[in-house]
């Protein structure tokens, strides 16, 4: 990233040097500024937006539709509040934490907390052809989806206000160091390992969290015993298309500008996309006999996962077997391994996001390619000491996703119960967390509590069973 | 012949169904449905506005079992639906006068 940075700073430096030597000091001084780029500047925001759109309505209904009626309100819930707080904590403090200049190659410093200093011209270290606020808001974005994709793991039985306190310290203690680490001048970036869009600090991090999540909640009541399936597909398959709609903007704007790199991770992004849809269907086809929506829609969400860390490295070629690759292996992932190892996962977050991820940060070591991008050479360009760095940036994100998740979940654990009760989930988190319910579709009682509205006041009366006024 | 009608809370449902199956019926009618008695109903707030809803969601469950069998698929649904809290459900049952399988015109309990 760096050293794309570098390179986009180079006309400017051109620019600075063609002027002649007796042009007034304060010429000189514009010139030397960085310029903004209306293209690039454009595209970023609008970048934003699609990635924006990833989680809400993208992701809310893609595990909405995944999870049982009596749960779908609380899991986009899950989703709306990622949105909601982490969008708050990025500008109080997250985006210092992540992108500040380094504190010993672990942090940002505060400088930038509360947004100060973050304003109109470019940053001179990220995205300097864009407002600084451009490429902080496009960041927000993925601060944002990353604690969403953990609630897959969770959802239909953790507690929404321990889930209040676990996105917030979370995203604290995890994501943004990471973050930092890859992005912001920490060691992994110092390291070399690459990463374009966030195959590590988003998909890793979720994915691995999220297993962790799982196990220490325990299992839903009835795991294994009651049929958990999803209770509307065409959500899914709405979710998923919307995903893979706003992953344009996910991979293609971490070009942070309107240019070549930007279009070749967009068509790297599509082609493995289509590629791992159609391997798991394959896959699950001949395993199980028939070719699902549901496996096409979470096959296109696997490519999509792999060709992320890949996507501004990688040719069109070698994105279509990232894709064929992830699909088939996050099937064995969700269909098979999982079973064998009985953890409830209730959404999968870990097979598709954790196991795309670890295999889209491998497959960039493998196929980085130097023309593509001068700062991704990999293995079959002759760098075999690519791999070992990714090798690297796995397992150290593996670690603090796992240590982390566990102590924090571990610690809220003291102060709140992080599991609902097996009563609270027979009746489903939408009426005991929330007091609603999705599907409304038969209703009787009376508004304002207060059952003369209804007519039927002296019938009602006379029962034992009124309801509670 | 007698059949059996109750209400179970919706997560029993898959226990009821598992005991009785392994009893060796496996004929059975399932709905959802709503309705009250002694439990109390809940309230939910739509922006802002209370609403008490007094019948909560139940499963009907309905078999037709053989006479001999009745008291021992009773105790079987008491004792995988009961949590000991209000809301339990009920049982109710009925004398019935035949049963008459359509495909094949049989009667009686072998139609059943």
């Amino acid at each position: 990233m760096k050293e794309r940075i570098l390179r986009m700073m180079l006309p400017a430096a051109a620019l600075f040097m063609t002027i002649p030597a007796l042009a007034w000091a304060e010429e000189a001084a514009e010139a030397a500024a960085p310029v903004i780029d209306t293209g690039d500047t454009s595209f970023v925001l609008i970048s934003a937006a699609l990635v924006m759109l990833m989680t809400l309505p993208g992701l809310a209904l893609f595990y909405g539709g995944l999870s049982r009626k009596k749960n779908i309100l609380s899991t986009i819930m899950y989703s709306f509040f990622a949105m909601v707080v982490i969008s708050i904590q990025w500008a109080l403090f997250g985006y210092s934490l992540s992108f500040a200049p380094d504190v010993g190659q672990i942090i940002g410093n505060l400088d930038w907390v509360g947004l100060k200093g973050v304003g109109f011209a470019p940053s001179d270290v990220y995205g300097t052809t864009i407002p600084h606020m451009a490429f902080m808001v496009f960041q927000l974005m993925f601060a944002v989806i990353t604690p969403a994709l953990i609630s897959g793991a969770f959802a239909e039985r953790m507690r929404f206000p321990a889930f209040l306190a676990f996105l917030i310290l979370w995203s604290t203690l995890v994501y943004d160091p990471v973050a930092h680490w890859v992005w912001g001048g920490g060691w992994l970036g110092t390291l070399g390992s690459l990463d374009f869009a966030g195959g590590t600090v988003v998909h890793i991090l979720s994915g691995v969290s999220g297993l962790v999540a799982c196990l220490v909640l325990g299992k839903r009541k009835g795991y294994g015993s009651e049929p958990m399936i999803p209770h509307n597909l065409p959500f899914v398959v709405i979710g998923a298309s919307l995903l893979w709609f706003g992953w344009f903007g996910f991979n293609a704007g971490s070009a942070l500008g309107a240019n070549g790199l930007a279009a070749s991770a967009f068509v790297v992004t599509h082609l493995a996309t289509a590629a791992a849809a159609l391997s798991w269907v394959v896959a699950e086809w001949t395993h199980r006999g028939k070719p699902t929506i549901l496996g096409a829609a979470t096959g296109a969400v696997a490519g999509l996962v792999a060709i992320t860390p890949a996507s501004g490295f990688v040719d069109p070629m070698p994105a279509i077997i990232i894709g064929l690759v992830s699909g088939v292996v996050c099937y064995v992932a969700v269909g098979v391994i999982k079973a064998k190892l009985g953890y409830d996962d209730s959404l999968d977050a870990f097979g598709v996001h954790g196991i795309g991820g670890t295999w889209g940060a491998l497959a960039t070591g493998i196929f980085a390619n130097p023309a593509v991008n001068p700062a991704g050479i990999g293995l079959l360009y002759g760098n075999p000491g690519q791999i070992t760095i990714q090798i690297i940036s796995i397992a150290a994100s593996w670690a603090i996703a796992g240590v982390g998740t566990l102590v924090i979940l571990k610690a809220i654990g003291v102060v709140t119960k992080l599991r609902a009760t097996d009563e609270e989930q027979d009746t489903g988190l939408d009426i005991t967390q929330h007091g609603e319910d999705a599907y409304t579709d038969f209703v009787s009682g009376s508004p304002f509590g207060d059952l003369k509205l209804t007519g039927a006041f002296i019938q009602s009366a006379s029962s034992t069973n009124q309801a509670k006024v | 012949m007698t059949k059996i009608e109750c209400i179970l809370r919706p997560g029993k449902l898959e226990n009821v169904k598992e005991a009785v199956n392994q009893f060796g019926i496996h004929g059975m009618t399932v709905t959802q449905v709503i309705g009250c008695g002694l439990q109390k109903g809940r309230t939910e707030v739509y922006r802002g506005t209370e609403y008490s809803i007094n019948l909560l969601p139940k499963i009907k469950l309905e078999m037709v079992i053989p006479d001999k069998d009745v008291d021992d698929v009773i105790k079987l649904i008491i004792d995988n639906a009961r949590t000991g809290a209000i809301g339990d459900g009920k049982i109710f049952t009925y004398k019935i006068d035949d049963a008459i399988r359509i495909r094949t015109g049989e009667t009686g309990d072998i139609a059943i």
